[in-house]
């Protein structure tokens, strides 16, 4: 872990009126990991997540992801360059299929404008990492008829589609069955194992201490601890912040 | 494209194709040549806002700039054999497409019912352009184009008739390619979801304004050929609101981002309203009629004549289907 990390977050700093929910927050997601971002409810996570993915404007600090420094933050560019992210409500094109949901996160060059909506090796792609999601025999269905985790694991499949260098998951385990969640493990660790680097908001410590390494821990915007999950799970700050004190 | 949808489009342009020779009394043709109109309109209306979700009440604003544009190029030009004004409709759809780009930018920073709105309001900035750039447009005075000699009194019609019904096909080879390319797909994806989109690196601003320069393309054709048709404009009859009016209620009618919902739409009310207009007098009578047809048509079939039909298609098939299943023997 000493290479330069993919991801650098540094005295990321973002008030909402009187209320700072990220008050100079730095953190790395070193290439090649799994890192976890933990905190206790309105630690500044989801802010932070929507302040490096371009969704929210910070007030100040900066981000460097892949050796540059990202000046004015945009979905659309930063998608290009490999981070891409999913949201805590899964967000998914209801009335679109699930292929042609995998195939609209494909990215294209502008000459593509006018091709055909979804292409043969598109489609075939789509499939393959929809099969590894398990719900390849819904591929033709309506995004909106999905469960809950369904649609989960359709947004998390889809933004692979772009060939990201760094996912970023929020919450990608709330809300669904135990089976599911056993399965959202399973694709980050392959994933994982091909490169595909993660940063990931979660609830459930066990998930976070079997998967997750460098764990980073917020509260009230600003970084309590970074470290190997064992030493923040000792830390006595880490302990006090989410059991009150 | 699938046999049936061929044989769909097949059908319709034999049809409108054949009409004014079947029916070839100059009131009918008229009648046929506002339904073409209304309907490429409608259909242009819903190639931006039907799939991209943004709904533009400012699409007439460029029907009055092709109109002027028209009227003036050929106040100084000579009209030839007649189709003269025809042959540069491709260009004055392209400029006038060209022109509104920069406007369309700003406003599609704008979402929901600020982008109404401020479309909206294009639609009166011309308006009060029309009236007031006296040098060009001569006010509320007017602009008269000169009238065809060479089109023959009994089949007057006729070539403005066809001239809508060639846009209106471009219109709907558009809104048909479209929908099966990247394009519609990524605007799809923005009506869905904006912002999701943006995330998954879906250059939303530049598909936007691709099908922003569409239907303004294709709207001022159709203003250029009314303005030809009417020989004679003037500021409330070319950025009419009624007009826009009728644009979008016959795309809500027809069934909103469908291909043949718009077209279908305008087959129902313009009829019905010239209809109306003939049978309930000049008062404002026939507009009551008009709107009870609306209420009807929405009371009966709430998300558009289309959806609800392909429901109705959908739901018998289903019961034929399980009828079948217990049918069958165990």
């Amino acid at each position: 872990m000493t290479a330069t990390p993919l991801l650098e977050v540094e005295g990321l700093t973002k008030r909402f009126g009187g209320v700072t929910a990220v008050a100079g927050c730095s953190f790395g997601v070193p290439e090649g990991s799994v890192t976890a971002l933990v905190g206790p409810n309105g630690s500044g996570k989801t802010t932070a997540f929507n302040l490096i993915t371009g969704y929210a404007r910070a007030d100040s600090g900066t981000v460097r992801f892949a050796g540059a420094t990202v000046r004015r933050p945009d979905p659309v560019r930063l998608s290009r360059s490999g981070l891409t992210r999913t949201f805590q409500q899964a967000r998914i094109f209801p009335d679109l299929t699930l292929v042609e949901n995998m195939v609209a996160a494909v990215q294209l060059p502008w000459t593509a404008t006018f091709t055909r909506r979804v292409r043969r090796a598109e489609r075939e792609r789509a499939l393959q990492l929809l099969d590894e999601f398990g719900i390849a025999r819904l591929a033709e269905e309506r995004a909106g008829n999905l469960s809950y985790g369904q649609k989960k694991l359709l947004e998390f499949a889809a933004v692979l589609m772009g060939e990201p260098k760094l996912v970023l998951l929020d919450e990608p385990t709330a809300g669904v069955n135990p089976v599911l969640v056993e399965q959202i493990e399973e694709r980050i660790r392959g994933l994982n194992a091909r490169g595909l680097a993660f940063l990931v908001v979660e609830h459930n410590m066990n998930l976070v201490m079997r998967l997750c390494d460098p764990v980073v821990v917020l509260a009230q915007g600003t970084k309590l601890a970074e470290g190997h999950p064992d030493e923040v799970r000792n830390d006595a700050r880490v302990l006090d912040a989410y059991l009150g004190g | 494209m699938t046999s049936a949808g061929l044989a769909r489009a097949a059908a319709f342009l034999a049809v409108g194709i054949a009409f004014p020779f079947v029916f070839p009394a100059a009131w009918l043709v008229n009648i046929g040549v506002l339904t073409l109109m209304y309907a490429a309109l409608a259909t242009s209306w819903n190639l931006f806002s039907g799939y991209t979700g943004y709904v533009t009440l400012g699409q007439v604003a460029f029907f009055g700039l092709g109109a002027y544009t028209e009227a003036i190029v050929f106040e100084h030009v000579a009209i030839g054999s007649g189709y003269n004004p025809f042959y540069v409709l491709p260009l004055i759809g392209t400029g006038v497409a060209l022109a509104s780009l920069p406007v369309a930018w700003i406003a599609l920073r704008t979402r929901a019912m600020t982008f109404a709105i401020v479309t909206l309001t294009l639609l009166f900035i011309v308006q009060q352009l029309a009236f007031n750039l006296h040098s060009v447009t001569h006010g509320s005075s007017g602009l008269m184009l000169p009238t065809p000699t060479t089109f023959g009194v009994d089949t007057y019609d006729q070539p403005f008739y066809f001239a809508m019904l060639g846009i209106l096909c471009v219109a709907l080879l558009l809104c048909f390619g479209i929908l099966r390319s990247k394009l519609g797909l990524m605007l799809l994806a923005v009506r869905e979801d904006e912002e999701k989109a943006r995330g998954l690196g879906i250059r939303v601003t530049g598909a936007k304004l691709t099908a922003w320069w569409l239907h303004v393309f294709v709207t001022a054709m159709v203003g250029a050929v009314w303005a030809y048709y009417l020989t004679f404009i003037y500021p409330e009859s070319s950025v009419d609101p009624l007009v826009m009016i009728g644009a979008v209620l016959m795309t809500f009618l027809g069934g909103r981002g469908t291909l043949w919902g718009p077209v279908i739409g305008a087959l129902v009310l313009v009829p019905a309203q010239q209809y109306m207009l003939i049978h309930l007098g000049g008062g404002e009578g026939y507009l009551i009629g008009y709107a009870a047809v609306f209420v009807v048509v929405l009371l009966l079939m709430p998300r558009g004549i289309l959806p609800s039909l392909r429901d109705v298609v959908l739901r018998t098939r289903e019961r034929r289907r399980t009828r079948r299943m217990e049918a069958r023997p165990a």
